[in-house]
């Protein structure tokens, strides 16, 4: 089983490192297709203006659009990680307060020690909802967050668990290809919001009453639709990325903790919480381990929800865990 | 045609032989690696066991047998660990002692409950049970690397080259828990050849 786990764990390294490169450069060319498409569209207005008016033949939007996105893809892999953090209203625990904060930080210590993992830097959550998250770029830059919530609903065992499965996450480099989808959702909604206003119809001085012609109509219908789609791709995007790998590192923290069953009876507590961790936005909810939102699809699998669940269905994630834990203690002949 | 067959078999070849080759010292590397590990962890449980018997050695006055055994096999510990690494059978006698000691200390701390309920106890409990698991932990990881490293040197075709890389089967960590010696990744059937 170790070497199968080990095999599996290079071709989702791989993997994650290919699609976080695919994502940078979709993100990137999304932008330059926004950018030279309205530059496009702009020439195609003002080709038949009269020769002393302003002829829009160099593609300023284009290139400053395809820079600034490279500029954001650059910055969003330097600081998607403190970002997620912000965002989620983490507070780093340097030295432990208290017991509790000790023992996650032992928790936390043994656990990198059996993935073989630097230690990662823990954050608190503020939240009564029990629930954690992983991000950084690798497993030298790392981070582990826990809520407030979990530290007091679970045992000591359950917490390995939970940590395992969140260096599991780490080890995979699952943590670089989700903050960098976080941080561009982020930057997605951002540049969005502010656009929209720009391009709400009627602010625009297109009252000449020349007809266009009707490529340029088609055109621009798909670059403006382009632009209301933005979001709801990364959104898509963000949901598409996260499901599978629960499963791995569900598995992953088994290996590391030999312990499936204290995983799948924390797992049971967070879905029995069922509370949404407040503290934790829509833009991070694929980071957690458990569907920060509460929401109810999360508990089906099927079409709809395979489409719209950022995670698969908690009842199936803990059978798997039963599956192993039970499949280990008759190895043992207990 | 037929050289230029020759050629890419030729490239293929070799780029399989360097690709394990390679494969293989990562993994030896790696092995090493885990083992410097358990020996940072067990240091690590030796630094820290005479503070943790200082601190409860006035609470504990009746208990002082189970006390004077986990410094002795502390002290045992420490004079096997100076042997260095050559004698993995024996620093592992010396550690499971420790650690059994250990235990025996674990469970005379359960059995006061009035003990348990001043603070430093309850510190005392957390630290020597994350002390225990850190040193299970690190002999885990490495048993799983050694194991990965000798199942990848014996098996064909990478066996061919192990010799080149001069890989060796690389001694496993010996475990007396019988529940320890269950798990099913810990292939037992590699006796360490000292």
């Amino acid at each position: 089983m170790s070497d199968e786990t080990s095999l599996n764990l290079f071709q989702q390294q791989e993997a994650n490192r290919r699609r976080t490169v695919v994502l940078v450069v979709g993100f990137v060319v999304f932008f330059a297709w926004l950018g030279f498409g309205g530059d496009y569209i702009y020439y195609l207005f003002t080709l038949g203006a009269p020769r002393q008016a302003y002829h829009h033949t160099f593609p300023w939007f284009g290139l400053g659009l395809s820079l600034a996105a490279a500029a954001i893809a650059r910055y969003a892999y330097q600081t998607g990680a403190q970002k997620v953090l912000w965002s989620a209203g983490a507070r780093e625990m340097v030295d432990p307060r208290s017991d509790q904060e000790r023992q996650l930080v032992n928790v936390v210590e043994e656990m990198s020690i059996a993935a073989g993992t630097p230690r990662p830097r823990i954050w608190i959550v503020d939240d009564p909802d029990p629930n954690a998250f992983a991000t950084g770029t690798d497993p030298l830059h790392s981070h582990v967050a826990v809520t407030q919530g979990l530290l007091d609903l679970c045992t000591r065992d359950e917490l390995q668990g939970v940590v395992a499965h969140e260096l599991g996450h780490v080890k995979n480099l699952d943590v670089r290809l989700m903050t960098m989808l976080a941080a561009l959702v982020g930057a997605v909604a951002l540049m969005h919001d502010g656009t929209s206003r720009v391009l709400r119809p009627g602010s625009g001085s297109s009252g000449e009453g020349r007809k266009p012609s009707p490529l340029v109509l088609i055109l621009l219908v798909v670059w403006i639709v382009s632009w209301i789609l933005a979001p709801i791709i990364a959104q898509l995007l963000a949901i598409a990325v996260s499901r599978k790998r629960e499963y791995l590192a569900d598995a992953m923290s088994a290996q590391f903790t030999r312990n499936p069953l204290a995983l799948a009876s924390a797992l049971q507590k967070i879905e029995g919480a069922d509370a949404p961790t407040t503290h934790i936005k829509r833009g991070a909810a694929h980071l957690c381990i458990a569907d920060p939102l509460g929401r109810r699809l999360t508990s089906h699998e099927g079409l709809f929800a395979d489409a719209l669940a950022t995670h698969p269905p908690m009842a199936k994630r803990i059978a798997i865990l039963r599956g192993m834990g039970y499949a280990q203690l008759k190895q043992q002949g207990r | 045609m037929g050289p230029l067959a020759f050629l890419i078999v030729l490239v293929v070849v070799a780029a399989w032989l360097i690709a394990a080759y390679n494969g293989l010292v990562a993994l030896k590397n790696q092995t090493l690696n885990a083992f410097k590990q358990i020996d940072v962890q067990l240091k690590r449980r030796h630094d820290l066991i005479p503070n943790l018997v200082n601190a409860v050695r006035g609470a504990m006055d009746f208990e002082k047998s189970t006390l004077e055994a986990v410094i002795q096999a502390r002290n045992q510990a420490v004079k096997v660990n100076a042997t260095g690494p050559d004698g993995i059978k024996q620093i592992s006698r010396a550690e499971n002692a420790l650690s059994s000691a250990l235990q025996r200390l674990m469970v005379v701390v359960e059995q006061y409950p009035q003990l348990r309920a001043t603070g430093n106890i309850g510190q005392l409990q957390e630290e020597l049970t994350s002390t225990e698991n850190k040193v299970a932990f690190a002999r885990q990881l490495y048993n799983d690397t050694a194991t990965q490293y000798n199942t990848k040197q014996q098996q064909f075709p990478t066996s061919l080259v192990a010799g080149l890389a001069k890989a060796q089967p690389a001694d496993l960590w010996e475990i007396e828990d019988q529940g320890e010696r269950a798990v099913p990744q810990v292939d037992l059937s590699l006796k360490p050849k000292t």
